[in-house]
């Protein structure tokens, strides 16, 4: 004990750092941020050095090139021991971190606390979201597999619409003409120091103006935030009802942060590591590449997107999603902090909630895509077949050898790019049957080169058959003898 | 007033940020130029260049089949990565066309269907006739194609560079400016 003692004089004899360190810890805070709702920030940083912790334990085995990439991973996979459990570690804390830092977001948003005087705490703030995002997508690039390789190309599609430049930045984004080494390496540099780099830096500029400042105290409806009074009404707050970060107001941030890493390490114990998918060779194109979670909306928004909004949404709508969360604090940056007085601000967030989790959830479906193997492998329900006539039979055997079932579900199974077919008859005559198939049209590729005469004709009488079974399909009146329907 | 060795003092503290400057300026043009390689190089050599693709034969009349290449710029650390598929359509024996493998949309690797004669891609579901031309979903114009040229009985195209959409095609390069296989 008096040798711990005797270290620790002799270290600050020459660091003098221990009455810094004192006061930070013991800054006083406003008593109720002593709450759950202040623990995510902390949390965030939590992952964060997770992160830099297993990513450099990653390092110590992956190899950045495009060659070998691929094979690293699986040696740390199956060969290391428990080099599985890092990459599983890292991934689920991504993972993590990109919620927390998001929760974290609408936390602060939803309590006023960019107002005055926190302004540029916000825009680090916003700043370090961005560098999230980043370390995401840098970090999904690294796993080299099939859908690294084609998101990559995914990007340099978006980034090659950028006006005039965009060729350019094409070849610098991937290092070079194609998608390959340079590539790889590039993003490696990226994800382990240029943009880790930027995070540090940015986390100890948005730690210091949180200490500078001091942490938003709990909004109260009522009590308006204005730029003459604030600061006194603070210093107020904080030095007559306050109470020292440490050891009172961090009890919460040390439970909620510990609870974070068990509930990541019970994940990447469960659910393992993330991939790698099949081998980045562009040559191997039996393959549906498709995002990490949190860029699935952005791969639906891509999908559903009129063709001709699309280029304008993709480069115009960041930069506007941008502008609006740096100029927040400076439009808005006085009076009312609390929720419970800002409906429009609680609304935006539900909204944008609601739509994020919707796209989310629709690109797990992703029913723009065709599956690409029903034709081959969803077979058409048997009741569909039964008691048909042989024309009707050769039809279904058309829609099968077309394709036609990787875009039109029959029974609930097949492609959800077109409608379901199960009740067509029902919608359509002979007559647009028949010109729906050869002509197309709707979004529908015209089949008429395709098709021979007595396949067309095949096919339209397998679907005059698919109508429920107490309903009459649907006839043209003027033709209404020569039409009627056995 | 100012004691004279201060003020000298001063002049060489404003003259050390001059020639730091001066230093930092000229480190910059060589750093600058090493980022900028990959477009500086796009400029002035360029990235593509004629490519076999195999002989005539194998790609029988009436038909498209898968073909790949090996890019023309490649570096050892490339691996599998420089390996590039394109669609090879043999129109009639003579007349060919040589499709990329990128979706006109955002570059996924389309799929060819021969019983209905349809490109297919399986991440936005842009799809295609089998003359390249756009059929249905988000792109907005057909798949892309490498200029080409039958010699000696090999197909050759004129490939190395990624398609974009914002970088269209080989095709815009005027095929007869450079032609090293020529």
């Amino acid at each position: 004990m008096r040798l711990i003692k005797k270290v620790g004089e002799w270290l600050e004899l020459r660091v003098q750092l221990a009455g810094t360190i004192e006061e930070t810890m013991a800054h006083p805070v406003p008593r109720r941020t002593a709450s759950w709702a202040y623990v995510f920030g902390s949390a965030a940083l939590t992952t964060f050095i997770l992160q830099l912790v297993t990513g450099i334990l990653l390092a110590l085995l992956y190899v950045p090139s495009a060659g070998e990439a691929w094979n690293s991973l699986q040696v740390l996979n199956h060969q290391v021991s428990l080099g599985w459990f890092i990459r599983a570690l890292h991934g689920w804390g991504s993972n993590f971190m990109v919620a927390i830092v998001l929760i974290h977001m609408i936390q602060v948003f939803l309590f006023g606390a960019y107002k005055f005087p926190r302004e540029l705490t916000w825009v680090a703030g916003v700043v370090l979201l961005l560098l999230t995002l980043g370390m995401a997508f840098t970090g999904q690039v690294l796993r080299f597999d099939q859908d690294a390789y084609w998101g990559l190309g995914i990007g340099a599609s978006i980034s090659s619409r950028i006006p005039v430049l965009g060729p350019w930045i094409v070849n610098l984004l991937l290092g070079g003409p194609i998608i390959a080494g340079a590539t790889l390496s590039r993003f490696f540099a990226l994800h382990v120091f240029v943009i880790p780099g930027l995070l540090m830096a940015f986390v100890g500029l948005h730690l210091l103006m949180v200490l500078k400042l001091g942490i938003n105290e709990w909004p109260m409806p009522g009590r308006l935030v204005r730029r003459s009074t604030y600061i006194q009404e603070y210093h107020e707050l904080t030095h007559k009802d306050g109470i020292p970060f440490v050891p009172d107001a961090v009890s919460k941030d040390l439970f909620f942060s510990a609870f974070i890493l068990l509930a990541i390490a019970v994940c990447a114990l469960y659910f393992g590591p993330f991939g790698p998918s099949g081998q980045p060779d562009p040559t191997i194109i039996q393959t549906v590449p498709k995002p990490d979670y949190f860029f699935l909306w952005l791969y639906a928004v891509l999908s559903l997107l009129p063709p001709s909004m699309e280029t304008p949404a993709l480069l115009i709508g960041p930069v506007i999603a941008l502008g609006v969360l740096i100029a927040l604090p400076f439009i808005s940056g006085e009076g009312e902090k609390s929720w419970r007085r800002r409906p429009i601000a609680v609304l935006t967030i539900l909204l944008v909630a609601v739509a994020m989790s919707t796209f989310t959830r629709l690109a797990g479906e992703a029913p723009w895509s065709p599956v690409m193997d029903a034709w081959s492998g969803e077979p058409i329900p048997a009741q569909y077949l039964k008691g048909r006539t042989a024309l009707e039979r050769q039809g279904a055997l058309v829609f099968q050898v077309k394709q036609c079932h990787n875009c039109h579900a029959l029974g609930g199974a097949g492609g959800l790019r077109g409608p379901e077919l199960d009740r067509v008859a029902v919608e359509l005559t002979q007559d647009q049957l028949i010109r729906q198939v050869i002509q197309g049209g709707g979004n529908m590729p015209a089949y008429g080169k395709n098709l021979s005469p007595a396949e067309t004709t095949a096919l339209v009488a397998f679907l005059e058959t698919l109508h429920p079974a107490g309903q009459q399909p649907a006839r043209d009146s003027s033709r209404a003898e020569s039409n009627a329907h056995p | 007033m100012t004691p004279p060795d201060v003020s000298r003092r001063r002049m060489l503290t404003k003259l050390g940020i001059v020639f730091n400057a001066a230093v930092g300026a000229i480190l910059t043009v060589p750093i600058v130029g090493f980022i900028l390689s990959p477009v500086i190089r796009g400029r002035k050599v360029g990235f593509e260049s004629w490519l076999s693709l195999g002989a005539v034969a194998q790609f029988p009349e009436g038909q498209t089949r898968l073909a790949t290449y090996r890019n023309p710029v490649v570096e050892p650390t490339d691996g599998e990565t420089a390996n590039i598929p394109c669609w090879v359509r043999n129109v009639d024996g003579k007349k060919f066309q040589v499709f990329a493998i990128n979706c006109a949309h955002l570059g996924c690797p389309v799929r060819w269907f021969p019983q209905s004669g349809l490109f297919m891609c399986p991440c936005h579901g842009g799809v295609y006739y089998s003359d390249g031309s756009r059929a249905s979903g988000p792109p907005e114009r057909g798949l892309f194609e490498y200029p080409y040229k039958v010699e000696q009985g090999n197909l050759m195209i004129e490939a190395g560079k990624m398609p974009t959409t914002g970088a269209p095609t080989a095709k815009l390069v005027n095929i007869s400016r450079k032609s090293p296989c020529a």
